[in-house]
């Protein structure tokens, strides 16, 4: 009897966080799927089907290219990211030498400090390069907080492949450019599917920067461009084309949290634990 | 052994060069744009041109006008914001923690359908916080949201309620928008810590037939207590900077505006580079110190394992 009641209890708190944690996401799609004419009427349950919003939203401001333009910042973030982190995992993970412990508390100390602290900085090194109001000054941006953690991810993973490989590799006269690319990348993908996809989602999601960086419609990456979704007057926002942007820019992170769901989960504790 | 220092030596060389492009990217864009702040902090530079600039001492901070003082240092405004991002630190961090060792609680135990809660948790994470921030606009509506909608149809409020525009309500607007948003990242840390506890421990209290919330009280916590301070620790540093939640959910309104949101109002539109810097430069100063006593109190305790 009493574990009758305790499981009723537990199953009772699970259905309490999952629509918790659903409801608003599920909420935003049924808004975006009806018609201007119902949107103000109250409805927990979808009634019609109609993709109006959907299509005024590509129509009404370049939202196409605002997705082109999230896209190319955050897989250039994620590439370069990628690049050096590995490179600079292998060092940090793999050699000994002094000042090693420092310079990991320096790029740990980096992922937590506020953006804020470098956006007058930055804003005078966006124009010295030219690069105000170009996509080229986001990728540059978001190194501040794309590389502490790939670093950290990566060399917490390069630390744990075992030592006998790379003394192989060594004996038989390899490189370490070798060893990196050849001996511990094969090794290395699921770390690097975790850092890419941490380092992608960050980067798509940014916003502080691009809102600062860019200044025209086309030039401005999703979250920005949805931000600053517009009406006639600031009372009459309009909800439906707004609730359909979120669900097209959300749905594909969603997707791509869903399918990774184990790797991102041992990433984001690799990053923080054993921080 | 020569030829193994020989070698040694050739792999530091190696590390250095694999380390060098990682560490010049960090140093022009994380160490040169925080030195600039920090330098125009001490001066009155403004956006429209940021190459003419006259150094101004710490006028900036407090400065003498007139017999009247003036500054960062006695602004009200910027004590309101210091007041309102201490404010939603301390209170959402906490509902975080709670909520998360809750969530965390449930997923810990073994059950049929465990991985759905698993899943289902994670969307809040996976959604762009400026996204939250729309959705929950639209849910907090006056007039049309649902919140206000379901309160009522519930009887606990007798009129809508205006969540965002109501300077009473607004930051619980925030605080419950962020709680949503990061209690699963909260849940997964708190998880991640109570999976790496041994199970010994429960069975004795299992068989001993201790009550599982004295169980929780007497054995989980205090062994799952140093990982529940880490994520604290990360949480907070996190909140103490927040600034898209709101911006967006409440754009410039005093009565939520947090450090962030101050600096980049001064900074951006009222392109008051020097003003805004001093404010950066104090939000950074005490996150920085912040990190450096976490630093220095979590290595005397790793030295005494």
């Amino acid at each position: 009897m009493k574990r009758i009641l305790g499981l009723t209890g537990l199953y009772l708190l699970v259905a309490v966080i999952i629509f918790y944690a659903v409801f608003p996401f599920y909420y935003a799609i049924v808004s975006s799927l009806k018609p201007a004419s119902q949107l103000f009427r109250l409805e927990y349950f979808p009634t019609a089907w109609a993709w109006d919003n959907y299509i005024s939203v590509f129509r009404e401001q370049p939202f196409a290219q605002n997705i082109l333009n999230s896209l190319i910042v955050s897989i250039s973030v994620v590439a370069l990211s990628i690049f050096l982190g590995v490179t600079a995992a292998y060092a940090l993970g793999r050699v000994q030498f002094r000042g090693r412990g420092m310079l990991l508390m320096v790029i740990l100390g980096v992922s937590m400090f506020p953006q804020v602290a470098v956006l007058s900085g930055m804003f005078e090194l966006v124009r010295w390069f030219g690069l105000y109001n170009n996509l080229l000054s986001l990728t540059l941006s978001y190194m501040t907080f794309t590389i502490p953690f790939t670093v950290w991810v990566l060399t917490t993973f390069m630390r744990g492949l075992p030592k006998e490989l790379e003394e192989a590799a060594i004996m038989d006269g390899a490189n370490p450019w070798t060893i990196i690319t050849r001996v511990f990348m094969p090794l290395l993908w699921p770390a690097l599917v975790t850092t890419g996809l941490l380092a992608f989602i960050a980067a798509w999601n940014e916003f502080l920067f691009a809102l600062t960086f860019t200044l025209t419609n086309t030039q401005r990456t999703v979250p920005v461009a949805i931000a600053l979704i517009t009406g006639s007057s600031v009372h009459e926002l309009p909800w439906g084309n707004i609730m359909a942007a979120s669900v097209i820019v959300t749905v594909p992170v969603v997707v791509l949290v869903l399918i990774f769901q184990r790797r991102i989960v041992s990433g984001l504790t690799a990053g923080a634990v054993k921080g | 052994m020569t030829e193994q220092s020989e070698l040694t030596r050739s792999r530091v060389g190696a590390a250095w060069l694999f380390l060098a492009p990682m560490l010049f990217l960090l140093l022009l864009v994380a160490g040169w744009p925080l030195l600039r702040t920090i330098w125009f902090g001490f001066t009155d530079a403004n956006l429209s041109d940021l190459s003419q600039w006259k150094f101004i001492g710490i006028a900036n901070y407090l400065a003498d006008e007139n017999g009247k003082w003036v500054g960062l240092l006695v602004d009200p405004e910027w004590w309101r914001a210091v007041w309102n991002t201490v404010y939603f630190a301390v209170i959402s961090v906490t509902l975080e923690t709670v909520l998360g060792m809750i969530i965390a609680l449930v997923l810990n135990a073994s059950f049929p359908g465990r991985a759905i809660v698993r899943t289902a948790v994670l969307i809040p994470w996976a959604v762009p916080t400026i996204v939250s921030a729309k959705m929950w606009s639209w849910m907090l509506n006056d007039q049309f949201g649902i919140v206000n909608d379901a309160l009522m149809k519930l009887g606990l409020i007798a009129h809508p309620l205006a969540w965002t525009a109501n300077p009473d309500l607004s930051m619980i607007a925030v605080i419950m928008v962020d709680v949503w948003k990061t209690t699963p990242f909260m849940a997964l840390l708190l998880l991640a810590g109570l999976q790496m506890l041994p199970s010994d421990c429960y069975e004795a209290a299992r068989v001993d037939g201790i009550n599982p919330i004295k169980v929780f009280f007497k054995v989980t916590l205090p062994l799952v207590r140093p990982a529940v301070m880490v994520a604290v620790i990360f949480r907070a540093l996190d909140a103490l900077r927040i600034f898209d939640l709101i911006y967006v959910l409440t754009s410039n309104s005093k009565d939520t505006m947090s450090m962030s949101v101050y600096a980049r109002q001064q900074l951006v539109d009222f392109q008051e580079v020097g003003y805004g810097s001093a404010a950066s430069t104090l939000l950074f100063t005490t996150v920085g110190l912040l990190i450096v006593l976490y630093m220095v109190v979590g290595r005397v305790r790793f030295d005494k394992e």
